[in-house]
């Protein structure tokens, strides 16, 4: 086995294990805290994917910023004290561990449906790729053209979504 | 030759719709512009008349064996059928048309006088024109679907103006019943086109007569049903039975379109049919025996009711019924020339019969006005002694009731003797042509009695009408007589157009039509009879009609008639032939009432307010509802719950690309 | 290649997000499974992206802005909620009905 799949497993088991702590802890601020865990953990693996440039943004945008944000409403609210369980009775667990398994069975029988062999890349096209242009040309290169109209659109989406939050969240306009 | 007669066939048919467009503008527009539509309506026929009397003069002097077809556009292509809109001009076409606008102009005519004072008048002339028309259609068509839109127009016609006073309800019920019992023969006539159509690939007349012979075999069940789906529209059309009752019912019309529709023309519109497929009908023995024995049997049965009639247009109207029997007997028997000369001398005696007994109508109506009384204008009972006030009238209907009692040498004689020859020599080689040769014997004797009656009821004896209105009481004036005269004067010298060879007469049609029936005539030999034997035919023929006129003269007594108002009811055979057999009565109970039932109870009040109504329209109302429900039910207003519920659509989508 | 692990961590992952949907009651907690999910799909991307190109990797760069977009937004409808009802308890967010 060999050390880039050891480190694989190791985050990849890092970040299933504190999902499920996310999931379950009682307490938001616990679980918002493992959901950091699990971000960390996923850039560590779009760094193994020849991501690197994501994994910066992961780290960056969702460790950094969103996060800060949840935690943020979380104090506001004043939820991190610790307060009667909001997660479901029996009832509520059978009918998501019955939808789950449905679904983790859905995806087990669709792991099939791979991209057919014709229109796949040659093994370490992207790393190669990187190497000629960098790893973040790599990247800004198609955005920047390809995709330049989607991008602006971006930025229109933000601006949208910081006026929405803007006028959800203020008391008196 | 700038345009010849026969290139403006189209103009005949043309003229009359030409005639109901205009004719009918001003019934909507300018109903009381009488002038105006006298002039058209009149003028379109007179020239209607001429155009097909040149195309007639221009076609005799081709001695053409074939019939002239003109196609004038596609009309119905669709798949194997290819149908034109086409006209066809032969023998018997010709003849057709000139007996209808002939006789049609002569009775738009007579009508301008009998309708003057209508408040409908455009519009009855109006559809006077569209009947003429639709009639011509149904003569100069060259295809069985062409025909049928001129068979199914004259009924549409026919049902417009026996409603023509739509406001009183029982003329608007015979103008239904005469529709809806044409409906049945409709139906017939249809069935026999499919038939045809599959059978030959064609529906035009040149290739289905033309392949007849080859795609039938002689006597085979399919030509059999073929004619006698045939004839069942013609029991429809021209008031055999059983499907006679309408046309009695349909004297609630003018008395011009009863000349006109339901006398000369729209009725002999089976006879023509026969005639024109005779090909077909010679090729099935069953079908012409069923013509025949229909005829005679109608000629009989009528004959009989029309005896007891007391509204002078029933007893015409009955004698209608039991003349079309004459003709079927002879178109039936093969005689198909014997047939349609019948058909012609009928045309001018029985419209000379019935605008004679409009003009006897429209003097005891004009009486009946002028002194406010209510008594029945057209019942003989209240008549008698009319030939002092109308002495033209009565001199005419003389004339014709001789012709149509068969006294030589007037028309109704060679024609009805025409017919009863041929029955009589084919019955040498068949014998039960005895039989029917006898029913139409009998009702030769029939018809030479009531018709007397008639007379004398009507002209002779003492006035019945009240003192007051006899002073009112005067002959029509002359655009009423004039037409009647032309009338008379054709059915005094009718017979000329096919006199014996017996006589030494030239059979004019009878060498005329020969283009058109001579495939039927070759087909089943006529038998000749000897001279000697001819003779005695006829002059039984002639014995029994004078013998019926002589009994009627003895034995009624018009003297000791009362006035309807004062009669007493019938007894015995009488009350029965007064009723008609309960014919109607026996309709209404095996056939109208249980199809009534049918719909009141099983359609409407099962299937239609149950089944429809109940499960159909109100249970889907009733489910939806129901399902609305269930809906509305899911929203809970719980957000968890519309969570999973969302989830549970995502597995499902995703589960259709699983599959 | 780690195509495979890739997407098996991606499929565990993001289970485990609809899990927790499904499981909790609070507002907040119900939303960070959420963005569970959306980033297991973006593991997805970035797994497929090292064989079928560059573009998977811009499809993350997308999706993170519309998840910072939808943060904001979403935490601004939860402040506003707990502003009105006083709590973030979907059991007592039931008035979503006609």
């Amino acid at each position: 086995m060999s050390w880039t799949l050891i480190i694989f497993w190791a985050f990849a088991g890092l970040a299933l294990v504190s999902a499920l702590c996310c999931i379950t802890r009682r307490n938001a601020v616990a679980s918002a805290l493992w959901l950091v865990v699990t971000l960390f953990s996923l850039a560590a693996l779009f760094v193994l994917l020849d991501a690197q440039f994501i994994a910066v943004l992961q780290v960056l945008v969702y460790a950094g910023a969103i996060m800060v944000l949840f935690l943020f409403v979380i104090m506001l609210l004043n939820l991190g004290r610790q307060g009667p369980t909001d997660v479901k009775g029996p009832l509520g667990l059978g009918i998501a561990a019955l939808l789950g398994g449905v679904l983790l069975f859905q995806l087990w029988i669709l792991r099939h449906a791979a991209p057919p062999e014709a229109i796949q890349l040659p093994p370490g096209s992207m790393a190669r790729l990187q190497q000629e242009q960098g790893l973040v040309g790599a990247i800004a290169r198609p955005l920047f053209d390809t995709y330049l109209i989607p991008f602006e659109i971006t930025s229109l989406l933000l601006l949208a979504a910081l006026v929405g939050a803007v006028v959800l969240a203020k008391r008196k306009l | 030759m700038p345009a010849s007669a026969l290139q403006l066939l189209w103009l005949v048919p043309a003229l009359p719709l030409v005639g109901f467009l205009l004719n009918g503008a001003l019934a909507l527009w300018r109903p009381t512009a009488k002038a105006a539509v006298s002039t058209i309506g009149v003028g379109v026929l007179v020239l209607a008349f001429a155009a097909a009397a040149a195309a007639v003069a221009e076609f005799a002097g081709l001695h053409q064996a074939a019939p002239l077809v003109f196609r004038y556009w596609a009309w119905m292509p669709a798949g194997d059928l290819r149908l034109d809109f086409a006209l066809q001009f032969d023998q018997l076409a010709a003849v057709m048309a000139l007996v209808v606008t002939g006789v049609g102009a002569l009775i738009h005519l007579f009508s301008v006088g009998y309708m003057h004072a209508d408040a409908g008048y455009a519009r009855y002339f109006a559809y006077l024109n569209l009947f003429v028309f639709f009639m011509l259609m149904l003569v100069l068509g060259a295809s069985f679907p062409v025909m049928f839109v001129g068979w199914e127009g004259v009924g549409l016609c026919s049902y417009l103006l026996i409603g023509f006073w739509f406001n009183e309800q029982i003329n608007a019920d015979a103008g239904k019943k005469a529709f809806i019992v044409n409906r049945i023969g409709d139906f017939g006539f249809l069935i026999a086109m499919f038939l045809i159509f599959r059978a030959t690939g064609s529906l035009d007349f040149g290739p289905v007569f033309g392949r007849a012979q080859a795609v039938f075999p002689p006597a085979g069940t399919t030509i059999t049903a073929v004619t006698l789906f045939l004839f069942l529209g013609c029991t429809g059309k021209s008031a055999q039975i059983p499907l006679y009752t309408w046309l009695p019912d349909a004297m609630q019309g003018p008395t011009p379109v009863s000349a006109l529709i339901h006398a000369a023309t729209m009725v002999t519109a089976g006879v023509y049919l026969v005639a024109r497929c005779n090909v077909l009908f010679a090729l099935s023995p069953l079908g012409s025996a069923a013509v025949a024995g229909v005829g005679a049997l109608t000629a009989l049965f009528a004959a009989t009711i029309a005896l007891k009639q007391w509204d002078i247009k029933r007893v015409l109207a009955y004698s209608t019924i039991s003349q079309l029997g004459y003709m079927f007997l002879g178109v039936g028997t093969g005689a198909y020339a014997a047939g349609i000369f019948h058909l012609v001398t009928h045309a001018f005696f029985k419209a000379l019969l019935f605008l004679g007994s409009g003009s006897v109508i429209h003097a005891m109506h004009r009486a009946y006005h002028a002194t406010h009384s209510h008594d029945d204008a057209q019942d003989m009972r209240n008549m008698g002694g009319l030939r002092r006030y109308l002495p033209w009238t009565a001199t005419l209907m003389w004339i014709a009731t001789l012709a149509i009692a068969g006294i030589p040498p007037l028309s109704g004689f060679f024609s009805k003797d025409a017919i009863l020859g041929a029955a009589f020599a084919l019955a040498t080689a068949e014998p039960i042509w005895y039989v029917y040769w006898g029913m139409g014997v009998a009702a030769a004797l029939l018809t030479a009695f009531y018709m007397t009656r008639l007379m004398l009821y009507t002209f002779h004896g003492a006035t019945r009408t009240g003192e007051q209105e006899r002073p009112h009481l005067h002959e029509a004036p002359w655009v009423m007589t004039g037409p009647l005269v032309v009338l008379g004067l054709l059915s005094l010298i009718g017979g000329l157009l096919d006199l014996p060879e017996l006589m030494g007469g030239g059979a004019f049609l009878q060498h005329w039509l020969e283009p058109v029936t001579g495939l039927a005539a070759r087909m089943r030999p006529a038998v000749e009879l000897s001279p000697v034997v001819e003779w005695a035919v006829l002059s039984s023929a002639v014995g029994v009609a004078a013998l019926g006129i002589v009994g009627a003269v003895r034995l009624l007594q018009p003297e000791a008639l009362l006035p309807a108002r004062l009669a007493p009811p019938e007894t015995g055979l009488g009350r029965l032939l007064w009723k008609k057999w309960y014919v109607d009565e026996l309709y209404d109970t095996i056939i109208v009432r249980p199809i009534q039932w049918l719909a009141r109870e099983v359609l409407w009040k099962t299937i239609d307010a149950r089944i429809v109504d109940g499960l159909i329209v109100n249970g889907s109302a009733t489910a939806s509802r129901a399902l609305g429900w269930l809906g509305s039910r899911l929203q809970t207003g719980e957000v968890g719950f519309y969570v999973v519920l969302f989830v549970v659509g995502v597995l499902l989508v995703v589960g259709g690309a699983v599959r | 290649m780690l195509l495979g692990p890739a997407l098996f961590v991606s499929a565990a992952l993001f289970t485990l997000g609809v899990f927790g949907v499904l499981l909790r009651r609070n507002a907040i907690v119900i939303f960070m499974c959420v963005e569970l999910m959306l980033n297991a799909v973006n593991l997805t991307f970035v797994a497929l992206a090292q064989r079928l190109g560059v573009a998977g990797q811009l499809f993350v760069f997308f999706v993170m802005a519309v998840a910072a977009a939808e943060a904001a937004v979403g935490l601004a409808i939860i402040l506003a909620i707990y502003r009105h009802r006083g709590t973030v308890n979907l059991q007592n967010i039931n008035l979503l009905k006609g």
